[in-house]
């Protein structure tokens, strides 16, 4: 264990025994910041392949009725695309940072259990090797299905043995319990570090309000990620032992999957969506040289969240014919969700308010991600009213939504994590000048994409839907969504091309390249396996601050 | 003064392994949650028989041999602290022994209800949601019976000492998880559900 950490060779050997000792080094590791990075570095492998199938989808969808794509063909993209960006895309990118971060800015040495965390990473990805197994292995003895095609909810009876034949839906249903065996271990793991590894003087009310808001992502991740996992074992049970969970036949339930899948997946979009508040409120005060506004409010709004993610799962299932009271306790309690987010949103405006703004490439993506959270948040709040929820749940308006929530709020301040973290992590800066054509691409390509499937939804036109006849007036509105499609596409490979280029430069970002204010500002970058020689003092939630200026320490005011 | 030594004061100081056993058991809790939802969901909606009151008797002696197994499993840690590693053996001995037993219970329950009343998972509802709640509890105590077990192995072969004490007492938390479920399962099952 200790060799290998060792064995770090930073350089780059140019043997094959000195590959093989990296590629050693990095298999055997359980360094959370390797492993951090294994998580990123995976997490965006599948934004690519997740990516792809999205722009399949939209070259088949680009003009009415196209026969590019067969129509069990696009049901697979469209299952395989939801799994891949919610489980192999979101829970890695976002574990990866709380790695990575969780432990330098308590001012830790490593998270609580390396070992664990390791062992996490390796099923999340053996979890991605299953379900993507299933598009070269699932033909099995039936000669049904290649890829599963249930949809990301895998609804019963769809997903039930009568309906999906063959072991496409196994596949999916074993690759993401066992990735979610990894999430639990990792949730166990940043909740532990947390708690009982920070360093002297890290109060929690001192705490990086990025740790606050991963501590309550960890939290919801032990409380609906079993959830999931008991949901599908029944489904499992159901498949392969005759039992009768969701065996309609037998006096089962089909609405039970839904209310099961959507107690985990509501919380689950919580799970996903605060990391991006939590990136947001590193990086917005830093590039407004300001101190965080209102931290105990954020932090008591993150708690909110949390709080009333758990309440708040059928709204989902306002179609389904709940009945009267269901329907208004879950819009009320869906609304509510507007308050606690609302007090984040101004309070990062108020922390940009006077300051002075940089607009570097992180800040950049926050400032964009601040745009299009409000505009997310508000069709959300739209579609928690239950009699406008029967007109446009299915619609190309709830696709509309989600995806500003998700790449308008989540995939935004990933990016601006990584334009943020990245020197950190490798030593060496991105790009500002490629930084601006990925941004104004990607951002241009996503208000195309998803700002007309609002018009879409209105006009009738329903998801999922492999074609669509012309002459319903929706041709227009799809031909630019799939433009704006390419164009995000175009954005990401700037991107790639702005990492691949910062690696052909020499490490040049120095410690402290963006003069910020917590810990892990204060090691070297990339830091030390050892990340902190003697373990730091805190006396404020600005112990870099605090150091860059004795005289007016914070300290003193806080 | 401005130092703030309240601050400084730390709200849990529990050790990592406490934290990390209790944030276990907080999700292996969300875990049992959904089959014992289920359980309820589903009772009395079986379409054809046989029903729980037909078949299913209170498992007293089960019961009895799993909860006072916890008190051995405490006796056990508490031994172990005062580094008297064979009263330590002993206990768990007898935990493990009272384990085995509800096992054995369960067991002979499973055989009498799949050959004598012909129930099995897919026989209907019942079936069902009964497999999977008790059976997934049964399986949380073999596991706990497996780490008990070596744990006294280890004890007996003199590799644990008073110095592992708090880590066996993170295996008798698992042990006292697993009985606290049963509670809940005992309830559901055979005083709600009959």
């Amino acid at each position: 264990m200790a060799a290998s950490l060792g064995a770090d060779a930073a350089g780059g050997s140019s043997s094959g025994e000195g590959r093989a000792s990296v590629v050693h080094a990095w298999v055997t590791t359980v360094d959370h910041k390797k492993l951090g990075i294994l998580y990123v570095a995976a997490g965006l492998l599948f934004f690519v392949v997740g990516g792809i199938e999205a722009i399949m989808m939209r070259a088949q969808l680009a003009l009415a009725a196209n026969d590019l794509l067969e129509p069990q063909e696009f049901n697979r993209l469209f299952t395989m695309h939801g799994t891949t960006m919610v489980f192999l895309v979101g829970m890695p990118i976002v574990t990866g940072f709380g790695n990575y971060m969780i432990p330098l800015m308590i001012g830790a040495r490593d998270m609580a259990f390396p070992r664990l965390n390791a062992w996490g990473f390796w099923m999340f990805l053996f979890g991605g090797a299953v379900l993507y197994m299933s598009y070269f292995a699932s033909m099995g003895l039936y000669g049904a299905g290649t890829a599963p095609d249930v949809g990301w909810f895998a609804y019963s009876p769809l997903s039930g043995k009568a309906f999906s034949r063959g072991n496409a839906t196994d596949y999916w249903i074993l690759g993401i319990l066992i990735s979610g065996f990894g999430s639990v271990s990792g949730a166990i793991n940043m909740l532990t570090t947390t708690l009982t590894m920070r360093c002297p003087g890290m109060t929690m009310s001192r705490l990086p309000l990025f740790v606050w808001m991963m501590l309550v992502v960890s939290f919801l991740m032990l409380l609906a990620l079993p959830v999931l996992t008991g949901a599908q074992v029944m489904l499992l049970f159901d498949r392969f032992l005759g039992a009768h969970f969701f065996d309609t036949q037998a006096g089962g339930d089909a609405v039970l999957w839904q209310h099961f899948f959507w107690f985990f997946g509501h919380p689950e979009v919580y799970i996903l969506m605060i990391p991006g508040f939590a990136y947001a409120s590193e990086i917005i005060p830093v590039f407004s040289r300001k101190v965080i506004f209102g931290y105990a409010f954020m932090v008591a709004a993150t708690l909110a969240i949390g709080l009333v993610a758990v309440g708040v799962w059928a709204h989902h299932m306002f179609t389904v014919g709940m009945g009267k009271g269901l329907n208004i306790w879950f819009a009320v309690i869906t609304m509510l969700v507007g308050v606690p987010t609302g007090i984040k949103l101004f309070n990062w405006i108020a922390t940009m308010y006077g300051g002075r703004i940089q607009l570097r490439m992180p800040m950049v993506f926050c400032i964009g991600f601040l745009g299009q959270f409000l505009i997310a948040g508000l069709t959300g709040i739209l579609l928690s009213g239950a009699p406008l929820n029967w007109q446009l749940s299915d619609s190309y308006f709830v696709v509309a939504h989600f995806h500003y929530v998700l790449i308008g709020g989540l995939v935004f301040t990933v990016f601006a994590a990584c334009y943020y973290w990245f020197p950190k992590m490798t030593g060496r800066m991105l790009s500002e000048k490629i930084g601006r054509w990925h941004f104004w691409l990607f951002f241009i390509g996503f208000h195309l994409t998803f700002t007309t499937m609002h018009v879409q939804g209105v006009l009738g036109m329903p998801r999922r839907i492999y074609t669509y006849p012309a002459e319903r007036g929706w041709e227009i509105w799809n031909a630019i969504s799939s433009g704006g499609a390419f164009l995000q596409a175009l954005g990401v490979a700037f991107f790639l091309a702005a990492v691949i280029a910062a690696f052909r430069r020499p490490a040049d970002a120095g410690p402290d390249p963006w003069n910020a204010w917590t810990l892990e500002w204060s090691t070297s970058s990339p830091p030390p396996p050892y990340n902190f020689l003697t373990l730091p003092e805190v006396r404020s939630r600005r112990p870099l601050w605090d150091l860059k200026h004795p005289n007016d320490p914070d300290w003193e005011h806080e | 003064m401005s130092q703030g030594a309240a601050w400084a004061v730390e709200p849990i100081a529990w050790s990592r392994g406490r934290v990390g056993m209790a944030c276990l058991i907080f999700g292996e809790s969300t875990f049992f949650s959904v089959f014992v939802v289920a359980y309820l969901f589903y009772l009395g909606k079986s379409a054809t028989g046989p029903q729980p009151s037909d078949v299913l008797e209170f498992p007293w002696l089960a019961t009895a041999c799993l909860l006072s197994s916890s008190l051995s499993a405490a006796l056990a840690v508490a031994a172990l602290a005062r580094a008297e590693t064979l009263r330590a053996s002993a206990c768990l001995a007898v935990t493990v022994a009272l384990g085995s037993a509800f096992i054995a219970a369960t067991a002979q329950e499973w055989s009498g209800l799949i050959l004598g009343h012909g129930l099995t998972l897919g026989t209907n509802l019942f079936g069902t949601t009964f497999y999977s709640l008790v059976g997934f509890h049964a399986a949380h105590v073999i596991l706990g019976l497996l780490m008990l077990s070596l744990v006294l192995a280890l004890t007996l072969a003199g590799k644990v000492g008073a110095e592992h004490a708090e880590r066996v007492e993170m295996v008798t938390w698992y042990w006292h998880f697993v009985d606290g479920v049963w509670l809940v399962v005992l309830t559901t099952v055979y005083v709600v559900g009959v």
